[in-house]
């Protein structure tokens, strides 16, 4: 089931599928290795809607929840 | 020739740029250090070629002032050496890719080998330097391991032939991927769990409450320690032989400028106000210590990676302010000294952003040669005076941020932050930091420090200091509750606000006044070197429109003090 990067659990791995955006959005969190098909893990998600951070590729990246809305994933290994 | 380092940010550009030159420059463990270009020299095969460090950037489409000048700086060079993270190099190889496009001659560091090995990736050195068509050299910046071959591979650096269209980029760096790098399975190391630790909430702000407190009493500790020990006794050693200039010289104009007054017949190096007294007793025996005790710890902080977690877990906040959890990081440098920290707003992605955090830092964000002042001026009450100060600080801070966030227009982005990992710093690299800090401070500080004494003499015996504290009588004792004599302060504050401070010490002002005026000189205007720095960062404009809220905020919130306090 498709949710998105927001919705996703703290420590749960999951796919990004699908993202939303503009092309300048895209080609900027592209380059830190959010693209379709990477694997992530939710490592904080930081009180009051405040950014999340993910681990992609053993870098961590911190994005603000408008930026987590627009990333679709799947978790696996259920 | 022109040599230009370029890469993506926090790959190790700067260390790079100090092997090959010899410039030092600073280097620490987050995306930003760098925010404008540097230029050094260095020999190549006999001759002089020219080397620019220049910002960081994950592409060729900027989204940042600093990002901004890396790109134009593309333009400028003959070869561009690309350093590459060997931790990351798929996401590293897409400015590769950026880079052959614009047909630029181009070699490859292969940087933080030493970490890729220690991490278990294997990169096939030779393999991808045939696919890329490009000379790829590994090396360890720090250590200056592969630096040599680096700059006998340089010669060699060349227009790539590989082509990509801008949509199979991605496709076509996953599949040198897959030929080129290894990745033996690893498990999360020591220092990443710590990492994770310190930015998930439930661990990480208390951690940063934790950090926070032991950086001011270390900050203290060491400052008050230097000073108690070592430049107090010196200045003692020093003080015959003032005693003598001043015998020689006798009473006149001379003497009050480079002595100042005696106080009962002796020096008293916080009251006399000469050049030769106060004008050395202030930047070497109240400032210079707690710049050393400052910038260590900061440069302790920044090399192991902690302020970026830091601008997570404060996001928050700053959003508050119209800004993002980055911007702390200009607002801490601010600390040590308002030019680098306003400099620092360039790593903002909007205009409005860059206003709002350079104005924040030039009238909230007190530097630490006025912070030493101020300890020294009320320190003798305890910490509670320095708390005051801070504490109306912190609260005009916030509340001029929500007001700048309502009043100006646009939205502020979110943040978008690479969090590298935690390094172990090298002390030497950290010293030598401390030591380019240390350097900037005697040259570009010391100097107006005695010019600022210099000219409050003059100004006093000319009877300018008197006229202006007359005139200005209704806001200084109306208002804020302070001295007519105070206008001298505010005066010299202009110029250098160590000195402004020093400069309230032989008045005999009680403890309230005294916070009174620590608070309004950090507001009011900044010193002419911030001027200077935010004319140049945010035009005349707009520094006009800061003014006006420095001076309003000031007048406002030490009248309040007054009435409060
Ligand atoms: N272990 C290790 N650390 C390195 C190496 N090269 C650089 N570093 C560290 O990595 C951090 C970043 O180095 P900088 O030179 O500031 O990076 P930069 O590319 O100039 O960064 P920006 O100016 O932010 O774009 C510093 O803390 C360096 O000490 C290396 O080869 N090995
Ligand atoms: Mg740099």
């Amino acid at each position: 089931m498709e949710i998105t990067l927001d919705e996703l659990e703290i420590e749960r791995p999951a796919e990004i599928k699908r993202i939303v955006g503009g092309f300048g959005f895209q080609r900027r969190i592209a380059a830190l290795g959010l693209r379709v098909g990477k694997i992530v893990r939710k490592v904080a998600s930081e009180p009051w809607r405040g950014p999340i951070v993910v681990e992609v590729d053993g870098t961590r990246v911190a994005l603000g929840r408008g930026m987590a809305m627009k990333i679709f994933v799947e978790e696996i290994g259920e | 020739m022109k040599i230009l380092l370029m890469g993506n940010p926090n790959v190790g550009k700067s260390v790079i740029f100090s092997r090959l030159t010899g410039t030092d420059v600073i280097a620490s463990n987050y995306p930003g250090t760098t925010v404008e270009f540097t230029k050094g020299t260095m020999k190549l095969s006999g001759k002089r070629a020219e080397v620019i460090d220049v910002p960081g950037t994950y592409a060729l489409e900027p989204i940042s002032k600093a990002e901004e000048v890396a790109v134009e700086m593309l333009h400028e060079g003959d070869v561009v050496i690309q350093v590459v993270d060997a931790t990351n190099l798929e996401r590293n190889l897409y400015l590769t890719l950026q880079l052959i496009e614009k047909k630029v001659p181009l070699i490859i560091a292969l940087n933080l080998w030493d970490e890729a090995k220690h991490i278990g990736i294997k990169i096939d050195v030779k393999k991808l330097e045939k696919l890329l068509g490009v000379p790829v050299v590994p090396t360890v910046a720090v250590t200056g391991e592969g630096i040599k071959e680096l700059v006998s591979r340089l010669p060699h650096a060349r227009i790539s032939a590989y082509r990509s269209t801008d949509h199979e980029k991605w496709a076509d760096i996953g599949r040198m991927i897959a030929q080129v790098q290894s990745v033996t399975h690893r498990h999360h190391t020591l220092l990443e769990k710590l990492g994770d630790l310190s930015i998930k909430p439930l661990t990480g702000i208390p951690l940063s409450i934790l950090v926070m407190y032991l950086a001011f009493q270390i900050i203290r500790f060491i400052g008050e320690g230097l000073i108690g020990y070592i430049f107090e006794p010196l200045f003692e050693l020093y003080t015959p032989l003032v005693m003598k200039i001043s015998q020689l010289l006798g009473p006149g104009f001379l003497h009050d400028i480079l002595i100042g007054t005696l106080i009962k017949g002796e020096i008293d190096y916080t009251q006399s106000m000469g050049v030769l007294t106060t004008g050395l007793f202030v930047p070497f025996a109240m400032v210079l210590p707690y710049v050393f005790s400052f910038y260590l710890v900061l440069s302790f902080v920044e090399d192991c990676g902690y302020l970026p977690r830091l601008a997570v877990l404060i996001d928050n906040v700053m959003h508050r302010l119209g800004l993002h959890g980055s911007a702390i990081i200009p607002m801490l440098l601010g600390l040590g000294c308002n030019v680098p920290g306003i400099l620092a707003t360039r790593i903002l992605e909007t205009r409005r952003q860059r206003f709002i955090a350079a104005t924040l830092t030039a009238i909230c964000v007190p530097c630490t040669a006025m912070l030493a002042v101020v300890a020294g001026l009320v320190g003798k009450y305890g910490l509670q005076g320095l708390g005051m100060v801070f504490i109306t600080l912190f609260i005009a801070w916030v509340i001029l941020g929500v007001l700048l966030d309502k009043l100006l227009k646009g939205e502020s982005p979110e943040i978008f932050l690479e969090i590298p990992p935690y390094r172990i710093p090298y002390w030497g690299a950290l010293l030598k930091k401390l030591w380019m800090r240390i350097k900037y401070f005697l040259k570009e500080g010391v100097p107006y420090v005695l010019l600022g004494v210099f000219i409050a003499n003059v100004l006093y015996t000319l009877g300018v200091i008197d006229f202006v504290g007359r005139i200005a009588s209704p806001v200084i004792v109306g208002l804020l509750g302070l001295t007519k004599e105070t206008a001298a302060a505010l005066i010299i504050g202009f110029l250098r606000k160590d000195v402004a401070v020093g400069m309230l010490l032989p008045l005999g002002l009680t403890m309230k006044q005294l916070i009174i005026a620590s608070v309004v000189l950090t507001m009011y205007f900044p010193c002419v070197a911030t001027f200077a720095i935010i004319v140049r960062e945010l035009g005349v404009k707009d520094m006009m429109k800061s003014a006006g809220v420095m001076i309003v905020g000031a007048i406002l919130v030490g009248s309040l003090l007054n009435l409060i306090l």
